[in-house]
């Protein structure tokens, strides 16, 4: 006898409460605190927060935690938590020239009004397992240096005043906003930029590295690398004047690259730009890398068919968190679409059958 | 978060929602484009139906929740609990008591009523996106009236296979004008989509559109004269209440391979078995 | 601010919107049924009706025109408090309020371009009567015939020609609402 299979609700509440379990692990083993991520892991922290569009390190470290590592994971909760926060106004434009920077790296010029500062980096590293972390240890200060006085201008400043460098002007028209509006074509530097920002970091990685070995060159040098805290004011209208509401610390790329001029623009250098919340040079270089890539049309260069030159390609599959939706969504029930093929490949072989046979016959 | 709004979706979302949902209705088959948000449940899990039932349930509907023709599948369990969490709304099993009743891949074989409005989640809304992927490119295919590739397309089928070898998210014609996708539903239930007395809400989060067919719309299956439209479906009646009208899930029922069939709409199915059907399978 | 500005709002906004909504779209549906809408209370000359289509659809991001007497002081100022909606002239308006004559030229509303139908502008018409009888409705919501009094027959056969471009109308009258979408034919 077949009795339908009843009780997804009571296996679901039995599924969660396992992933609990799970998820706490070893109950003899110390329970991680969110101070701890936050501090410990902080560039996953950083990755969630500008995958999840949210600039919030705490929320981004509880995620983790629920999350128990899974970075995508962590990133859904964070969007799906973003969604319903109310919107009270949007900031005035972060100055990235007035940054406080952690680290700020050219390699275009040997040196530069601002200097090269290395700061915390992986860069020179040895990557050999360092055994000693295993066991606790107590960390020695680091070396401190009294902070040079002045602003580091960007790099791509110097080559603007030689006319070098294609100009960028300022430019007041609000930008759409991604999260309010559907993605529509043709998109605008500013929508792209906004997509790339919060795409899957993997993803914009593979395509910039595509745009490297060919698939759409544009022979990026980085121009610059920043990482620091920029202070985000607001304009509130009733006092009539901005005020200071925070923090954030941001990885800016600008690239220089190579351009021998087309039917509508002078031989000049151009423009790449990356722009990440936290720290996270390899999203922020390979943005700006894909950015360049997706400007072909704007330069009047020519269409090449690579991936990274192609807007709808790169925009509607660079979001992790609509790519892990769809994907996975394959492993849920489907037998009634499954059924109906089930039938027709029967009808088609059934078909094909007959036909041999009468063939065989004749 | 503690406090939810109604429905879950804040008002200004809703709004927004609302809108497409009016012109969708008002373009019938046309894919409006909306922002679709980020909800609580991934994409591609339902989240484009889920926006379109929370816009429109008010407390006092009787919502239902069918993923394959069932009410009790994982998913449709899972976003079921969830509008009864954030909207209060009562919930049922039984398709006659549902105002509003959210489906995936199913059209419920009880005919619907005026009172009834049934909500599509879509996976992908775009009929001529297997033929071209650039959505660009289909939109204007869509102005120009020009469906000649899904033509093609499915003549090849014929003269390859004899047949049309789409069996579900079969295209369809709406009003003579937009080529529709009626989202995954087996081929079986397309010619329910047209005449029906219920709204039909079609929605796609992660695709962004939400699209309409107004009560009483004219839905047309594509074909050819030569070869016209064929709803199919297994050819037995239900094990367990013995229906020869419905479409059927074959379940493997041992080693050796025996398979029996039964309803996939399991409301139709308990009750026809409650009214004392029988089918051959059936305790 | 004035007393009337602050109120005539919905008290429960989720719940009333998802009701007056409910209705809204059952009258877009089924074109030329008369439903019953209310729980704003419009400054004059403004209908419950028409002031409860407006709170349930509009808001900062939906520009609205106020044709002839539906623009005044009081109006402007409610509408302006209770949904933040920014006032503009009909080739910009997504949504168009006021009365038949008030409403003209149709042809100064936006009625989508072909690949975006649906960036049209849809006209809520203020009606001393409002009746299911007068002009015959066939098309899409439409069991077989349904009839509508409607201001005239020529502007809406003129509009259902430029399917599926086109406008779309809600007509108000008291609590009372019916909708007329592109896609009808009228006779």
């Amino acid at each position: 006898m077949y009795v339908a299979v009843k009780g997804g609700e009571r296996a679901i509440e039995s599924a969660h409460a396992w992933l609990a379990e799970e998820r706490r692990g070893d109950t003899n083993i110390a329970e991680l605190s969110l101070p701890q991520i936050r501090e410990q892991l902080k560039l996953a922290v950083d990755r969630v927060m500008a995958e999840g569009s949210l600039y919030d390190p705490d929320l981004a470290a509880l995620a983790i935690k629920q999350s128990r590592g899974d970075l995508i994971e962590a990133i859904f909760l964070i969007r799906a938590y973003r969604t319903t926060l109310p919107r009270f106004g949007a900031s005035r434009p972060v100055d990235t020239g007035a940054m406080d920077c952690d680290r700020r790296i050219s390699a275009t010029f040997k040196d530069l009004p601002g200097g090269q500062v290395l700061g915390p980096t992986f860069d020179y590293t040895h990557r050999l397992l360092d055994f000693k972390l295993a066991a606790e240890s107590e960390v020695p200060d680091a070396p401190t240096r009294e902070v040079s006085s002045g602003a580091v201008p960007h790099v791509t400043e110097f080559l603007n005043q030689e006319e070098l460098i294609e100009s960028a002007p300022h430019d007041d028209t609000p930008p759409p906003d991604l999260t309010r509006e559907p993605l529509e074509m043709p998109a605008d530097r500013a929508l792209r930029l906004q997509a790339l920002t919060r795409a899957d970091e993997g993803f914009t990685l593979g395509l910039a590295y595509s745009t490297q070995r060919g698939y759409g060159r544009n022979h990026a040098f980085v121009g610059e690398l920043r990482i620091g805290a920029v202070t985000v004011e607001m304009d509130i209208p009733e006092l009539g004047f901005a005020v200071e509401i925070g923090e954030v610390t941001l990885t800016e790329c600008e690239t220089v690259n190579q351009f021998t001029g087309s039917k509508s623009e002078p031989p000049q250098f151009t423009r790449g730009y990356g722009l990440v919340f936290g720290q996270s040079e390899r999203k922020a270089i390979s943005m700006a890398l894909v950015d360049r890539a997706l400007r072909w049309e704007e330069l009047g260069e020519d269409y090449v068919g690579a991936p990274a030159q192609d807007t709808e390609f790169v925009l509607y599959h660079a979001d992790n968190i609509q790519a892990t939706g769809f994907l996975e969504h394959i492993k849920l029930p489907h037998y009634v679409d499954f059924q109906s093929e089930l039938e027709l490949v029967r009808k088609l072989r059934r078909e094909a059958g007959e036909e041999q046979f009468q063939e065989a016959a004749e | 978060m503690t406090e939810y709004n109604f429905a879950y979706l804040d008002e200004q979302t809703k709004r927004m929602i609302r809108r497409a949902i009016l012109k969708g209705l008002a373009i019938p088959g046309y894919q409006v484009p909306f922002a679709s948000r980020e909800m609580p449940m991934p994409y591609g899990w339902g989240t484009g139906g889920v926006q379109v039932s929370a816009a429109l349930l008010t407390p006092d509907d009787t919502f239902k929740v069918i993923d394959q023709g069932a009410d009790d599948t994982t998913n449709a369990v899972s976003i079921r609990s969830f509008f009864e969490r954030t909207a209060g709304v009562a919930t049922t099993t039984a398709t006659s008591e549902a105002s509003v009743i959210q489906t995936r891949h199913r059209i419920p074989e009880d005919a619907l009523t005026e009172n009834q409005i049934l909500v599509y989640q879509v996976p992908i809304p775009e009929p001529l996106r297997f033929l071209e992927p650039r959505e660009s490119e289909t939109r204007k295919m869509h102005s120009l009236e020009e469906y000649g590739l899904m033509h093609v397309k499915l003549y090849e089928d014929i003269s390859r296979h004899g047949h049309i070898a789409t069996s579900y998210a079969y295209p369809v014609k709406v009003e003579g004008r937009y080529v529709m996708d009626p989202s995954p539903i087996p081929k079986f239930d397309n010619p329910k989509l047209g005449n029906m007395a219920a709204i039909q809400l079609f929605g796609a989060g992660r695709e962004q559109r939400i699209y309409a067919l107004p009560p009483y719309t004219q839905v047309v299956s594509l074909d050819f004269e030569d070869h016209p439209f064929e709803a199919s479906k297994a050819d037995h009646p239900c094990g367990l209440c013995d229906a020869t009208d419905s479409y059927l899930d074959e379940v493997i029922i041992d080693d050796q391979g025996g398979r029996m069939f039964v309803c996939s709409d399991t409301d139709y199915c308990t009750a026809r078995q409650a009214a004392g059907h029988k089918g051959k399978d059936a305790a | 601010m004035e007393a009337q500005t602050l109120s005539g709002g919905f008290d429960n906004p989720a719940v009333q919107s998802s009701h007056a909504f409910r209705n809204i779209m059952e009258a877009m549906a089924r074109p030329g049924q008369i439903h019953e809408i209310k729980g704003a209370e419009p400054p004059a000359p403004l209908s419950i009706a028409g002031g409860t289509v407006l709170l349930t659809l509009c808001d900062t991001e939906t520009p609205v025109y106020l044709a002839g007497n539906a623009d005044n002081d009081e109006v402007r100022a409610w509408l302006a408090f209770h949904t933040g909606a920014p006032l503009t002239g009909p080739s910009r308006a997504m949504f168009a309020i006021g009365d038949w004559k008030a409403l003209m030229p149709l042809n100064a509303y936006r009625i989508g371009t072909s690949e975006y139908p649906d960036r049209s502008a849809t006209l809520i018409v203020e009606c001393a009567e409002l009746a299911a009888s007068g002009a015959k409705l066939r098309g899409p919501g439409i069991k077989s015939q349904a009839a509508l009094s409607l201001p005239e027959i020529r502007a809406f056969q003129s509009n259902q020609a430029l399917f599926p471009l086109g406008l779309d109308f809600i007509f108000t009258n008291g609590v009372r609402l019916a909708a007329l979408p592109r896609s009808t034919e009228v006779a």
